[in-house]
C-alpha cells in the first residue's frame, strides 16, 4: 500500500471507530450507572452512536478535531515524505467527509476548507533505532481542548504546594471547572514538570497509553488510582448531567523541571477519544 | 417525552421544566461562533424569518454535497455552548428565538434571557454526531458558507424527533448550576483531605 493511502486509512479508522479499550470503558460505565437516569440514557446513546458510526464509516463526532500526528521513524528516513502523505490524506479525508474542515486562519477568519494550514496538521517527529515506522494519530476535539489547563505551583488559591498532593488538587480543580463542557466523561492526561511547552506536550502524549494501564512509576501509579476515585466522586457525570462516571481514565507522567518552575499541565479529552496507530514494516502496514 | 414542533409558542416554552425530555421536529438553524458574533454586532435581517419562534442549534456539522449540489448532514452533534454566553441572551430576545440546543449548558446571562424573553436551553448528547445526523431529514438552505466555512455557517435544516433534555428553563431552573454547586462542594471536601 502506498504511504498516502495508508495515511488516509489511518484517518478514516481514527474518525469513525474507537479503540477497543475506550469502547470497553464506556460499556463498563453504562453498566455502572443506575437505571432510568439521564446518565444511563446518555451512555446508551453514546454506545448506539459508536456502533452506527462504525457501520456507516461516518465520523463518530462532527467535530473531527485537530489533526495531531506523531511519527517514529528509522535513521535515514525523510520527515518530508510523511508530511506530504499526511497533508494529501487530510485533504482527501475532508472531501470524503471523514473529516470536517477544521483549519481556520486566525487573522482573516477564513477556513481553508481542506484541513491544511500553518502547522495544520501538526506533526511530531522522533527518530528511533527500530527498522519500522510507527505513525500515531490523534483527532482532538476543540471543546475538550478548551477545558485543558496549566497550573503553576504553588497555587495559593487552591493551597496546592510543590508536591504530588499539590498536583492532585489542581487536577481535581481542572476537572471541576470542565464540568460537562468537554463532553464528559473525560480522559485526563497530565504532564508534571518541564517548561510551559514541554509540560503540555507530555500531557497530551499520555492519551496514547492504553486505558487502565498504570504509570511505571509507583508514586504516579498510586496517584492515578486515587484520582480515578476522586474525580468520579465529583458526580459530574456524562455531559455534566450528574452520575457516577466523570473520568474514564487518568494518565500522569513527569519530567525534570527547572528549580524555579513547577508546571502541571492538564489535557482533557472527550469520551469520543479518537486515537489510532499504524506500523509500517517493509511493505506491510498494520493498524491498532 | 414531550413533542415540540417549530414554530413554537412562548406559552409552550413556559410550560417546560428542567429534566423534561423533548422530541423536536420542524425547521431549525445551526449557528455558532462567527454567526453569534455577527447576529449581535450587525443584526442581519436575512436570518430573521428562520429564527422567529424557532430554535438555534449550536452545531458545526460534517456536510456532504452530492453531484446535484444538494447538501446532507453526515455528522451533527452539539458543540460547546458556553462560548456563546456573551451573545446568547441578546440574540434570543432580538430574534424571538424559543430554544437553543447545545451541550455543557450556559451561564447566568443566558438564564436571565430565557426568563425575560421566554426560552429554554435544550441539551443534546455531545459527540453523538452520526446518530443525530440521522434526525436531520433535509438541508433547506445555507447562509454565509463561503465566509464562515462549513462548521460556522447558518445551516437551515429540517429535523424529525431530535431528542433533547431541558437543562435550563424559563423559570430560572438550571441543571448545570445545580451540578456545579454540588460538585464544587465535593471538590472542596476532597481537597481538604
Amino acid at each position: 500500500m502506498e504511504l498516502k493511502d495508508a495515511m488516509l486509512e489511518l484517518i478514516r479508522k481514527c474518525s469513525t471507530d474507537l479503540s477497543p479499550d475506550v469502547e470497553k470503558a464506556i460499556k463498563e460505565a453504562y453498566e455502572t450507572e443506575d437505571e432510568r437516569t439521564s446518565a444511563k440514557n446518555v451512555f446508551g446513546t453514546i454506545l448506539e452512536n459508536i456502533a452506527l458510526a462504525r457501520e456507516a464509516s461516518s465520523p463518530i463526532c462532527q467535530d473531527t478535531g485537530a489533526i495531531v500526528c506523531y511519527v517514529d521513524f528509522p535513521v535515514g528516513d525523510s520527515e518530508k515524505k510523511y508530511r506530504e502523505a499526511l497533508e494529501w490524506a487530510a485533504a482527501e479525508a475532508t472531501k470524503l467527509q471523514y473529516l470536517r474542515p477544521n483549519a481556520v486562519d486566525p487573522i482573516t477568519g477564513k477556513n481553508s476548507g481542506n484541513n491544511i494550514g500553518v502547522n495544520a496538521p501538526y506533526m511530531h517527529f522522533h527518530q528511533w533505532d527500530k527498522d519500522e515506522v510507527r505513525v500515531r494519530l490523534m483527532l482532538k476535539g476543540g471543546g475538550s481542548e478548551n477545558v485543558g489547563a496549566q497550573y503553576k505551583l504553588p497555587d495559593t488559591g487552591l493551597k496546592a504546594g510543590r508536591d504530588l498532593r499539590g498536583v492532585r488538587k489542581v487536577i481535581i480543580d481542572a476537572v471541576l471547572k470542565a464540568q460537562g463542557q468537554g463532553c464528559a466523561p473525560g480522559i485526563i492526561g497530565v504532564g508534571i514538570g518541564g517548561d510551559r511547552v514541554t509540560s503540555f506536550a507530555l500531557s497530551k502524549e499520555q492519551f496514547f497509553r492504553t486505558l487502565g494501564e498504570r504509570s511505571e512509576n509507583p508514586d504516579l501509579a498510586a496517584l492515578e488510582e486515587e484520582l480515578m476515585d476522586d474525580l468520579n466522586k465529583l458526580n459530574i457525570g456524562p455531559m455534566g448531567f450528574g452520575g457516577k462516571t466523570t473520568a474514564l481514565g487518568v494518565n500522569i507522567a513527569a519530567q525534570h523541571r527547572h528549580p524555579a518552575t513547577y508546571y502541571v499541565s492538564i489535557s482533557y479529552t472527550c469520551w469520543a477519544y479518537r486515537r489510532k496507530s499504524m506500523t509500517i514494516k517493509g511493505s506491510e502496514v498494520s493498524y491498532d | 417525552m414531550i413533542k415540540l414542533q417549530t414554530p413554537i409558542s412562548e406559552e409552550q416554552i413556559r410550560e417546560l421544566k428542567v429534566g423534561d425530555e423533548v422530541s423536536l421536529s420542524g425547521t431549525i438553524v445551526t449557528a455558532r461562533d462567527a454567526a453569534h458574533k455577527l447576529m449581535v454586532e450587525e443584526k442581519p435581517d436575512f436570518i430573521r424569518e428562520h429564527l422567529k419562534d424557532s430554535v438555534i442549534y449550536h452545531c458545526g456539522p460534517v456536510v456532504k454535497k452530492d453531484d446535484n449540489g444538494e447538501y446532507s448532514f453526515i455528522a451533527a452533534g452539539p458543540t460547546t455552548s458556553s462560548r456563546e454566553e456573551p451573545y446568547q441572551a441578546d440574540v434570543m430576545c432580538e430574534y424571538s428565538v424559543r430554544a437553543v440546543i447545545g451541550k455543557g449548558g450556559m451561564g447566568p446571562k443566558t438564564a436571565e434571557g430565557l426568563k425575560k424573553c421566554g426560552g429554554v436551553y435544550l441539551h443534546a448528547v455531545g459527540g453523538a454526531g452520526s446518530l443525530i445526523a440521522q434526525r436531520v431529514t433535509k438541508v433547506e438552505t445555507v447562509y454565509k458558507l463561503e465566509e464562515f466555512g462549513t462548521p460556522e455557517a447558518f445551516w437551515v435544516i429540517k429535523v424529525e424527533d431530535f431528542p433533547c433534555v431541558v437543562t435550563m428553563d424559563s423559570h430560572g431552573g438550571s441543571l448545570h448550576k445545580d451540578i456545579l454547586e454540588m460538585s464544587t462542594k465535593k471538590a472542596e471536601e476532597l481537597m481538604s483531605k
